[in-house]
């Protein structure tokens, strides 16, 4: 079930040329650049237009005019999504690197679900309204699904359809009681369709604040997990033979993840596909080393959440699409297709 | 992935070693022979059984109780004209609904379970119950239409996805595991088009909406029973005529192929009445959750025997649902919450129950 594991050997043993090196630090660089541009669009677009001149003035010298304060307002969203989307695309990367399995991903693999009846849990039990009372709720729902799945979709040799199948039947599972919670609380019906679709809207400064300590230490973590995890991708025999901690890397992986994706997941609801597809096309083009996989995904995810942002705004005006709904209505098709692309035989 | 192979085809002779046993020949004059499987007809029998002494218990459950003997006595026309209509107009549709439903789902989970050759591989997992979710969410946000258009909704919007499901995941045929992941993809997609309209909506018709998407029996009457009963009236014999194929496709193709199955006809055939059965009870009693995964299973267990077990399925469907309905009604009292909360929560620990069991089998 393994997926380029030919490349990933070499990978390691030889390091890249200087050009390559080059090459990809180009890129790096490059993207960087989109993901500023996507950015400033994230800023200028939306029910009230501002010129580029106008998101300039109201970013760096804003004297308070109405155009800064609209760049005010979509600044904090832009900045949520900028750290939520590196945050979805990283544990996406650990993920598909901890489980050798290029179609994992915190949604599919129930760690949404699991945030999602955490948060309904505080909402109408413990009487949570506050998005740092979520948080906490969203991570432990989040770890607590995380380690099931795991448990349950083979952590001795995780195969792709065992991890995807154990993570939809325990969302389906949660998403059952989370209904159920739903039906017998009107309040908790009312905040959680808003909070299950997965939006970049109730975005405020102390909002980022919040999660901002998480996403440093989650994004440190799996930064810091690179190279251990290339050494897993080997095989566990010759991990070990390397000298990598398997169990220290695995926990610490899983933790990276949660910790990325809960907190993620607490600020701006569940967000499918973006985890999964990223650090899925950046490998095509970087190769199995995950030192550059985990830079490139951190970069471009947010482009991809932004992006899904933006069109969300402008297709349904007056009104919008919510960034998750959108990102689903993409991901979705790109995952089929990945999934018919690959050979009979290892499906 | 080599180990899993290895490790079912162990079980799988397992199963077969077992099941021999429990087997008799019942032979009938004029040279005629049936294999008779001793366990399973009983199993059958047992659960039929149960089925009509759980709706008879339903049917006398309510504000009004009626004691089991009066309920019989009515039912066959021999009650008081009060009891008379509690229980044929206003009790026994809603039993109907419920064993058909469940009959329905046991059985179309019972296909889908063998055809993607997967115990997960149920409609629930597949996106089905998502896709006439959003048919009936479009009627009710969108058109707010009344409970009829809503189940005509449903049965578009089910049928729909079944159709996706199945052109996706064609790929010089269908392969069980494509068909699960395509599954799992299209959920995803339609998952995010309900949610959608969810937040369209206003509060009234979301809380119509999500009751509605718990699956729930509430109000069902004849208008209901009539086209579920000639659905199964047709559907069900034409499914059991193509058991011995889906049986012998259970193999793998290539020898299923040998042995003069017509492999993607069949299961092209299987797959439009399961896709229909499941569409229909969804449209009827909403997304009852994790009937259709947990009755292929557990009838399995207790039958002991190989194969899709599909007749056992379908009883253990029906007696699962009008089960969890009578305990919907009866742990919640006045308020009663609907069968798919039950459903969904014994579900749920049953799937986790075995998913662990699975697991150490090296299935799955």
């Amino acid at each position: 079930m393994l997926v380029d594991s030919p490349p990933q050997q070499r990978a390691e043993t030889a390091p890249a040329p200087p050009t390559r090196r080059a090459i990809r630090s180009f890129g790096l660089l490059l993207s960087a650049a989109v993901l500023a541009l996507v950015a400033m669009a994230s800023i200028a677009i939306g029910a009230k237009e501002l010129s580029l001149e106008q998101v300039w003035h109201g970013l760096f010298t804003s004297t308070g005019t109405y155009g800064d304060v609209v760049v005010d307002e979509r600044l904090s969203r832009t900045l949520l999504g900028l750290l939520a989307g590196a945050a979805l695309g990283l544990s996406g990367a650990v993920l598909q690197a901890l489980t050798r399995n290029p179609l994992a991903d915190p949604g599919l693999l129930g760690i949404n679900a699991g945030a999602s009846a955490a948060v309904v849990t505080a909402i109408t039990y413990f009487g949570v309204t506050s998005l740092s009372g979520y948080v906490w709720f969203a991570f432990v729902g989040a770890a607590a699904v995380g380690a099931l799945v795991w448990f349950l979709g083979g952590s001795r040799g995780a195969t792709p359809v065992r991890l995807a199948l154990a993570g939809t039947a325990i969302s389906a599972a949660l998403y059952g009681y989370v209904q159920a919670v739903m039906i017998m609380d009107k309040a908790a019906l009312g905040r959680m369709r808003f909070w299950t679709v997965g939006s970049l809207s109730s975005a405020t400064d102390s909002t980022i604040a919040q999660v901002l300590p998480f996403f440093a230490v989650g994004t440190l973590l799996a930064l810091a997990l690179a190279r251990p995890l290339n050494a897993m991708s080997m095989g566990d025999d010759t991990a070990k033979a390397l000298g990598a901690h398997l169990n220290r890397t695995r926990a610490l992986s899983m933790l990276a993840a949660t910790v990325l994706c809960g907190a993620a997941t607490a600020a701006c609801g569940p967000i499918v596909f973006v985890g999964l597809m990223v650090p899925h096309i950046v490998r095509s083009f970087t190769g199995p080393d995950m030192r550059w996989i985990m830079p490139y995904a951190a970069v471009l995810s947010p482009v991809l959440l932004l992006g899904a942002d933006v069109v969300g705004r402008v297709v349904v005006r007056p009104s919008e699409l919510q960034v998750g709904i959108v990102t689903a209505l993409v991901g979705g098709p790109v995952f089929i297709f990945l999934v018919r692309r690959r050979r009979t035989a290892q499906l | 992935m080599r180990t899993a192979v290895k490790n079912s085809r162990a079980t799988k002779a397992n199963r077969t070693s077992g099941a021999n046993r429990a087997a008799r020949a019942l032979r009938m004059p004029g040279g005629f022979s049936l294999r008779l499987d001793v366990r399973a007809v009983t199993v059958v029998v047992l659960l039929l059984a149960a089925a009509l002494a759980a709706s008879v218990v339903l049917i006398g459950t309510g504000d009004f109780p009626i004691p089991p003997g009066d309920v019989l006595k009515t039912l066959v026309g021999n009650g008081t004209p009060g009891q008379d209509f509690i229980v044929n107009e206003l009790r026994l549709p809603r039993v109907l609904v419920g064993l058909l439903v469940g009959a329905s789902l046991g059985l179309g989970g019972a296909l889908f379970q063998s055809i993607s050759r997967n115990p997960l591989g149920s409609p629930d997992v597949l996106g089905l119950g998502q896709g006439a979710t959003a048919g009936a969410l479009v009627v009710i946000v969108l058109l707010s239409g009344d409970a009829t258009e809503v189940t005509l909704g449903a049965l578009v919007g089910g049928l729909l996805t079944g159709l996706a499901i199945y052109l996706l995941s064609w790929k010089q045929g269908v392969h069980g595991y494509r068909l699960v992941l395509v599954g799992i993809g299209v959920s995803a997609v339609v998952t995010a088009v309900n949610g959608y309209l969810l937040t369209k909506s206003d509060i009234v018709d979301a809380a119509r909406a999500v009751v509605w998407m718990t699956g729930s029996l509430d109000g069902r009457d004849w208008e209901q029973v009539w086209p579920l009963l000639a659905l199964c009236a047709v559907l069900v014999p034409l499914v059991l005529a193509n058991a011995r194929g889906l049986r012998m496709t259970e193999m793998g193709d290539d020898v299923a192929n040998a042995l003069g199955v017509r492999v993607e006809r069949v299961r092209l055939l299987l797959m439009v009445a399961a896709v229909l059965l499941t569409a229909t009870a969804t449209a009827a009693a909403g997304p009852v959750s994790f009937v259709a995964l947990t009755a292929p299973q557990l009838a399995r267990r207790l039958t002991r025997s190989p194969g899709p077990n599909l007749v056992p399925s379908l009883c253990m469907g029906a007696t699962l649902l009008v089960t969890a309905d009578w305990a919907s009604q009866r742990a919640f009292g006045a308020e009663q919450l609907p069968v798919g909360v039950v459903t969904g929560v014994l579900g749920g620990v049953y799937l986790l129950w075995l998913l662990v069991t699975e697991r150490r089998a090296g299935r799955i």
